[in-house]
């Protein structure tokens, strides 16, 4: 995948978890999706089903273990979909 | 944020939603007095927050089979099968659940939790796959993250999203193990089984049932959701409870998969725990024996959830899709769930209150689970009374 795919992963994370959070901070790279974002596990589950259908991709729920931030959730999506 | 901050961040985001002094979990309960009533503060309420299907909790056979089996044989076993042994009733109740569902296999668990968390984490380990229901109990998510393997959800009782979810794991179907339930305890609706055997069939996959809540409920003899479809032989793998249908503690796995005896020695929640008490096993083997011929409990539980179900709909309760022994009324709001919640506790009435993210699809639910031992009179008055109720909806939106 190239960089601009990137980009659109983390474009559509953001526009997503903006949907999802009640917070009205601005979501960047480095927000922390659980602490700062107040998205509870099931909303987060949700949307990582989304994501798969987006891209047509198996995203594993325990993956998620290793995730915090919308950085790490895009990087995430990023390794799985050029995995595949 | 350290450890017990953490806690206190919790402890806080929980009295935003139930200010203290709501006791909606964990009430306590000052006397049981049936199967139905029991005492909570100084009310006399109708319980309609068990499980306790068939209304069998005071049978005075599984009563007197516990009292005979503590006196033969010690209020508990002190340790696992493992290290211990296995006692007469261990080995029968196995026997039983076996030949109830025409197995060659069954292993018997400490709890429900632990039938579930011990039978998937022995099936499947790190670079295999589970396909689950989104609306999964804790048991078989938990049971999932104890097993190391790859956990993939699919919606709720979607086959179309399944399928696409089963596609995109390519050969990895060969190690995937496909989840649902018999009956789901949020709502009450029923795996759509038939479908799940097509696909389960089609992509070569080994599926697992959790009859929990549909154990004593569905079918002729109470086998539960594999009963009422025909497809006993098609699941590879049935996990249940003894909590609800049953009125014990404990849970089990029956299969027709020689393997099955192998969880013994690989599955920790098997290995690691204290086995069920003799009085356990003894009235659970009795209920069992009261489950398989007690097709007019079932019929009586039915009439029961049938005649609560429509009088709810009737008064424009939003409710799951089938009627059933759970029956969950849907609400927009935390609060208006919970203004339902007490209004009935204040009409004597104890049913379950389910806040997000526990309830699906961000709702929050009031649930009431019905059964065989109510009355037609007290399902009119539960029934009457959530009707009475139902324009508080409107005022705590």
């Amino acid at each position: 995948m190239s960089e601009s795919n990137y980009d659109e992963i983390m474009k559509l994370l953001c526009d997503r978890l903006s949907g999802l959070s009640n917070s009205s901070i601005q979501i960047t790279p480095e927000t922390n999706i659980i602490s700062q974002l107040s998205i509870d596990s099931i909303k987060l589950l949700n949307l990582i089903m989304e994501i798969e259908d987006t891209f047509d991709v198996s995203i594993p729920i325990n993956a998620l273990t290793d995730v915090q931030t919308v950085r790490e959730l895009a990087d995430l999506v990023y390794k799985i979909k050029s995995a595949s | 944020m350290n450890l017990l901050e953490k806690l206190d961040a919790s402890a806080a985001a929980r009295k935003a939603l139930l200010p203290d002094g709501v006791g909606a979990f964990g009430i306590p309960i000052e006397e049981v007095y049936s199967a139905t009533e029991a005492r909570i503060g100084d009310r006399r309420v109708l319980l309609l927050g068990t499980n306790n299907y068939l209304g069998l909790t005071f049978a005075p056979e599984c009563i007197r089979a516990a009292h005979e089996a503590i006196d033969k044989e010690g209020t508990g076993t002190t340790g696992s099968r493992m290290a211990n042994g296995s006692y007469f009733g261990h080995r029968s109740l196995e026997r039983e659940f076996a030949d109830f569902y025409q197995c060659d296999s069954a292993i018997v668990f400490t709890t429900g939790y632990q039938a579930n968390l011990g039978t998937i984490s022995g099936l499947v380990g790190p670079g295999d796959t589970v396909l689950i229901d989104g609306d999964s109990h804790a048991s078989i998510y938990d049971g999932c993250v104890l097993s190391g393997a790859d956990i993939i959800r699919f919606k709720h009782n979607d086959m179309v999203d399944m399928e696409k979810r089963l596609r995109r794991l390519g050969n990895r179907v060969e190690t995937t193990l496909i989840i649902a339930e018999g009956i789901y305890s949020m709502l009450g609706d029923q795996a759509p089984l038939t479908d799940i055997v097509k696909l389960k069939k089609a992509y070569g996959c080994i599926l697992l049932l959790d009859e929990a809540h549909s154990l004593g409920v569905l079918g002729e003899t109470g086998q539960g959701l594999v009963e009422t479809t025909g497809l006993l032989k098609e699941v590879d793998f049935i996990t249940g409870t003894f909590s609800k249908s049953l009125c014990s503690i404990g849970g089990f796995c029956v299969s027709n998969h020689p393997q099955l005896e192998q969880l013994r020695y690989v599955s920790h929640p098997y290995i690691f725990t204290a086995s069920p008490s003799p009085a356990t096993i003894a009235s659970t083997r009795a209920a069992l024996e009261l489950l398989r011929k007690g097709s007019h409990l079932r019929k009586q539980l039915w009439q029961n959830c049938t005649q609560l179900y429509t009088r709810l709909k009737e008064g424009g309760y939003l409710l799951g899709p089938h009627p059933g022994p759970v029956i969950a009324a849907i609400v927009d709001t935390p609060r208006q769930a919970l203004l339902l919640w007490q209004n009935l506790l204040e009409h004597n009435i104890y049913v379950n209150l389910i806040l997000p993210p526990a309830a699906p699809e961000g709702k929050s639910l009031v649930r009431c689970s019905v059964n065989a031992a109510h009355t037609p009179e007290q399902i009119k008055y539960v029934g009457d009374t959530f009707c009475k109720l139902h324009s508080l909806l409107c005022t705590a939106s």
